[in-house]
Order: structure tokens, then sequence, then C-alpha cells
């Protein structure tokens, strides 16, 4: 991804997860990196989407239907050596 | 197996041998992701479960053969995107990825009246702005109601979205496990994972205003 002039606003806000990835090349790194110094909105941007992560990463799965475990288990049960 | 960590290999050993609680260790972390992405795949929630099933048969008989050149994680997802598939093809199915990623419809991560435009000073800048939300009520973001936000989300996602995004945020892959996993490419991940929590931060920037 190259780009060759100062990040807008608009560009950062689809750039975010490359650069949370870190797979950004150096030089649009540091454009990105440049733009979040004097940009509130971007900053904050930024900042909403790590706390979306984080949240996200809250959530509890809810367990298979008790159903499929029981099929799962006697399959266990068939397979396992005695 | 000596590439892989001690409690890993004591895992494989333990299911190797018969020992019942660790496979029901395995099927509690790994089953419900397991049918999420079997969903993906095929018509029904009926038959995913069926190709859960078929997967950790597959499991059990070739994990004597085991080999850990990656970890057990992704080789039983692996056994797993690999049935699904399969019966996919059966079912007469194919599903092009792409497809149940959605991409035609899905616009930019931010509602781009939320920028100036080309016609004012600082084109492509904020106009409105996010708030910080590290000024929001201390804990309202890991509230209980704001998780049911994200989870409601997530469900109206396109079901390749919502599959990358809960492996990756939410279980605690890695990106290289979501796409051996998938079976898609490194852009293809990091183009869902994208859309996916763009939308999830959207939604929640709309509960907490």
């Amino acid at each position: 991804m190259r780009l060759d002039r100062e990040v807008t606003c608009a560009e950062l806000v689809e750039l975010v997860t490359a650069y949370l990835e870190d797979i950004l090349d150096p030089d649009d790194r540091e454009r990105v990196e440049e733009h979040l110094v004097f940009c509130d909105g971007c900053s904050n941007y930024l900042e909403q989407m790590r706390a979306t992560i984080a949240a996200t990463g809250r959530l509890r799965a809810e367990d298979i239907p008790a159903a499929l475990q029981e099929k799962l288990l006697a399959a266990f049960r068939d397979w396992a050596p005695a | 197996m000596e590439g892989l960590p001690a409690e890993e290999r004591r895992l494989v050993d333990a299911l190797r041998a018969g020992d019942e609680s660790a496979f029901r260790a395995l099927v509690g972390e790994y089953g419900p992701m397991m049918l999420r992405v079997a969903r993906m795949f095929v018509s029904s929630r009926a038959v995913a479960e069926e190709v859960v099933q078929e997967a950790w048969l597959g499991v059990l008989n070739g994990i004597g053969r085991f080999e850990g050149r990656s970890s057990l994680k992704t080789w039983i997802f692996r056994i797993l995107t690999n049935t699904a598939k399969t019966r996919a093809v059966r079912e007469g199915r194919s599903v092009p990825f792409a497809a149940l990623a959605g991409d035609e419809d899905d616009g930019p991560a931010v509602d781009p009246d939320r920028f100036r435009g080309p016609d004012q000073h600082f084109p492509g800048h904020w106009s409105a702005p996010p708030p910080s939300w590290t000024g929001a009520p201390e804990g309202r973001l890991l509230a209980g109601e704001t998780l049911d936000v994200i989870e409601r989300e997530i469900a109206k996602l396109p079901p390749a979205q919502a599959v990358v995004i809960t492996m990756r945020d939410s279980e605690g892959f890695d990106a290289d496990e979501v796409c051996n996993a998938l079976d898609i490419t490194e852009t293809n991940q990091r183009v869902l994972l994208h859309r996916a929590r763009s939308k999830v931060r959207r939604a929640l920037e709309e509960y907490l205003q």
C-alpha cells in the first residue's frame, strides 16, 4: 500500500486495520503516525477501534448444543482405546 | 511434536490415550467456533452439526498421525474446513468465499458525510470527528448491554466477516491461524476483519452517544 502524499482522515479510517496489524510499509506507517500526532479525530478513532477490539474480546462463546455434545462423547467412547 | 508447547503435547498424548476429560476440554474450547465456521459453508444448522461431528471423527482418527507441524488448533480447524467444503460440494453448494463475504454492497468504514467534501477546506478531513471514549462513564464500554450491542452487530454481518472477527477478536486466533483455518489469503482475511471491526465500532459509537 503506497500513499504518495499526506493521509486524509477518510483514508486513515480505511488504513486503521492494516496499521493495527502492523503490515503497512515503513513510509506509510510514518505518514499515519504523523497524521495521528496532529489529528484528535483520528486519534479518537484509533482509540475507539482499540476499545472495540478489547470489548469484542469480552464476548463469551455459547456452548454447543447438548445433543451434539452427547453425540460427540458417544463417538469418542466408541473410538477410545479400551 | 517437538515444536509444540508442552501443554499441547500433553493434550495430544491424553487424547491418544483415550482420556475423555481431554476430549471434553477440546470440544468445549473449539466446538462453538467450529460450529460457526461450518455454518458458513453448508445450508443449515443441522448439516453444520453433522459436519462438526464428522470433523471430530477425523480428528480422532488422525490424532495418531498428528506430527505437530502446526498447532493442534490449526490442525483441527483445517480438518473442519476440509470436511465442510467436501460436504458443501456434495450438497451441490460450492461456496465462493467472496460471495459469503458480501463484498459488493459494503460501503466505506465511516459514513462519507462525516468528512469534508471535495469543494471544502481540508477535503477528506473530519467534519464530524468521533469523540473520545475515555471520558465515558467508568465501565460502560464493558457493561453487559454494550456487549449485547456488539453481539447483535456481529450477528448482522455477512457470515465470513462474522467468523473472522469472532476468531480474531473474540477467540484470540492470530491472522495466520485464521488464514489457515479458513483457507483464505492474508489480504482477504484483513479486508473481512476491517469491514467487520468498522461496523462494530460504528454500532458502538451510535450506542454510546
